[in-house]
């Protein structure tokens, strides 16, 4: 097994795909000379040239028109924005163009294309740069939407999403860009769109997390098994579409649910779980399910009041302990 | 061309009116054919409006038939088309089936949508035309991604990319024009400007009017062509996509056209004068000016071309006929075409 960091495999997964399939491009802010705001595209520029990966302007309406324009006639785009944060100067195409031309053109227009980049706070840069939209981009249907946690995941992930035929949303992290994860073995390693993974068997309350949450998840976990509580850790690795087989039979299993994510709570991605959830599972159910989220306000600069606005793991343990009437 | 480097007021016939003397039976006779189909369409789809049968927005493009016909007719397979909601003429030049258009406004099962698009979201993409947009300059640069795929894929295909005067104030179409000037795409972009964006009029909507001037900063040299002459608006766009075609990169187009009826069916006109419609109506009439030519090169007459209208009057009947009687999408479609199956 060799160890890749999730910048590395990011960077891999678009190399193969791009050998592989002339049709595949990579444009976005500094992504060619510069090697990636964050060097995600490290290496990219030198191997498949200036045609291929293109630094844009500043300009994210108009780039992902462009490349949404460019898909339609065909060709398999990736677009990567600096920040999700600036995505919102082009959510009107995402969801106007990308997601809805399919479905108003009866098939006849397709747009595979996929939006990548950082998503959620990173460290200290306040709240027009720190915003989770995994909830806004699930919302809408027409939309893939894909949140890795490891490594192998951000790999396999993005070359299913590179292949896909539709929009996907494909939500980073910068915290995790540097970490390192053990890399699964095989060439060509996918991870199909829309199956979330149980990374740590339990038996007593199930947390269902996904990004750099689904660190502090595990985290957890591994402190309440020292008090006698074995929790079950899912990575929900796709947001939309849902694995909600994955998170019914944990349930059912451990009668207990916790969500986890960045991201504010109303509306969010816990409330769907939450919902669909009691649907599918209500009778399965000892305690109500707990929602963690980032607060419910901007996030603020301070050290201090940062972290206590962000999920953290001795939440998700309070939360779990709640659940299990340990408290 | 005297009409195209000329500053086109519409209103000034005699300068801007085309000095193509030679134009052929032939192509006379095709652009009457199709600005009557236009005009005979749209203006059935807006009694079956009337009658409730199509819902909705609806917007008409009498009076404006000459743009599409003309810039139709410099395009070659394999180039591309794209324009905002006022878009089905742009279906019909594309060589989309009439009964498939009509029945998409009344939403039906055999609409070209399958009746999930409506008036304003049609494609024909194996005819080069990618929608029937409903975000207004949104199509921008989406055109402009067209044209990045052509230049991708190293053909010397073109982008022929519609929007209105209205659409000409959006940010992002300047986003589209500087990445196009940038990256020398090849992409036309073409404003039709009728001269109101739903009911505001351009000089209430920008200090500067000549909307052709707007690429200017982006090094997009722009024109101004007399878009109630198909010979002129034919002429310019030739010449633009020649160069367009040889990898000189964009070009902007600005067609001044005039459309009769309101922004779409709802509109109550008080934003202008009768006088000034029926004025247009009677002196810049598009189709009634080849009508002329063709009299007067002694290439038809009055009975032959009450014929072509009667042939396309049957054809727009015979489609809305359809479109009345085709059934209803069955419910199951609701989930289809929402993400593709891979």
């Amino acid at each position: 097994m060799t160890e890749l960091t999730v910048r590395e495999a990011l960077r891999d997964a678009m190399a193969e795909e791009m050998r592989a399939d002339d049709d595949v491009f990579l444009m976005g802010e500094e992504v060619a000379e510069y090697q990636g705001a964050y060097k995600v595209s490290q290496g990219l520029l030198e191997e498949f040239g200036a045609q291929r990966i293109i630094d844009t302007p500043i300009t994210e309406a108009g780039f992902v028109g462009i490349g949404i324009g460019a898909a339609m006639a065909g060709l398999k785009p990736i677009v990567e924005f600096m920040t999700f944060n600036f995505a919102m100067q082009a959510i009107d195409q995402i969801v106007n163009s990308a997601a809805k031309t399919r479905y108003m053109s009866g098939g006849l227009v397709t747009v595979p294309i996929v939006f990548r980049g950082p998503n959620g706070a990173a460290a200290r840069v306040a709240a027009q740069h720190s915003q989770c939209y995994a909830g806004w981009y699930a919302h809408v249907p027409g939309l893939k939407v894909v949140a890795p946690f490891s490594a192998g995941d951000a790999k396999g992930l993005l070359k299913s999403a590179i292949r896909d035929s539709n929009p996907v949303i494909f939500l980073e992290n910068e915290i995790l860009y540097g970490q390192s994860f053990e890399m699964p073995d095989g060439g060509d390693h996918t991870v199909p769109i829309g199956s979330a993974n149980v990374l740590r068997p339990g038996s007593d309350v199930t947390i269902a997390a996904f990004s750099i949450m689904v660190g502090k998840a595990l985290l957890a976990a591994e402190n309440l098994a020292g008090e006698g509580i074995d929790a079950e850790v899912i990575d929900l690795r796709t947001i939309r579409p849902l694995d909600e087989n994955c998170i019914i039979t944990s349930v059912k299993k451990t009668n207990r649910l916790i969500t986890v994510e960045e991201g504010w709570p109303t509306a969010g991605v816990g409330a769907e779980i939450s919902a669909m959830t009691m649907q599918r599972a209500f009778d399965f159910l000892d305690a109500p399910i707990i929602r963690i989220s980032g607060d419910d306000v901007p996030l603020p600069y301070a050290a201090n009041l940062e972290v206590e606005a962000l999920p953290q793991a001795n939440d998700i343990a309070a939360a779990a302990r709640e659940l299990c009437y340990r408290k | 061309m005297a009409g195209s480097k000329k500053k086109a007021k519409i209103s000034k016939s005699s300068k801007s009116r085309s000095a193509k003397a030679a134009a052929s039976r032939e192509t006379l006779e095709t652009y009457f054919r199709e600005m009557l189909m236009i005009r005979r369409f749209e203006e059935k789809a807006g009694q079956m409006y009337g009658m409730g049968l199509i819902g909705g927005f609806c917007h008409l493009y009498i009076g404006q038939e000459a743009v599409v016909t003309g810039i139709q007719h410099a395009l070659e397979p394999g180039d591309t088309v794209i324009t905002g909601y006022r878009c089905h003429a742009h279906m019909l030049v594309a060589g989309a089936d009439t009964k498939a258009v009509m029945a998409e406004l009344t939403g039906r099962a055999s609409g070209v949508s399958k009746g999930k698009g409506g008036s304003m979201h049609m494609f024909a993409p194996e005819g080069g035309f990618y929608g029937g947009h409903g975000i207004v300059g949104a199509q921008a640069p989406l055109g402009a991604g067209l044209g990045f795929a052509h230049k991708y894929r190293c053909n010397d295909r073109v982008s022929i990319t519609y929007f209105g005067d209205g659409a000409a104030n959006q940010g992002q179409v300047f986003e589209a024009f500087n990445m196009a000037a940038l990256w020398k795409l090849p992409v036309i972009f073409v404003i039709e400007n009728n001269q109101y964006a739903m009911g505001t009029s351009v000089k209430r909507s920008t200090a500067v009017q000549e909307l052709c001037q707007r690429g200017e900063a982006f090094g997009i040299p722009g024109q101004q062509a007399d878009g109630m002459d198909v010979l002129a608006v034919n002429s310019i766009a030739d010449e633009a996509v020649a160069k367009c075609r040889a990898g000189e990169g964009p070009a902007l187009l600005e067609m001044m056209t005039y459309r009769y009826r309101g922004h779409s069916m709802s509109d109550p006109a008080k934003y202008r004068t009768r006088e000034e419609v029926s004025k247009m109506r009677q002196e810049r009439d598009p189709i009634e000016h080849v009508r002329e030519m063709m009299i007067s090169a002694g290439y038809a007459d009055d009975d032959t071309l009450r014929d072509v209208d009667r042939e396309i009057k049957a054809e727009v009947n015979n489609a809305a006929e359809f479109a009345q009687n085709n059934q209803e999408p069955n419910l199951g479609e609701i989930h289809t075409d929402i993400v593709a199956v891979d």
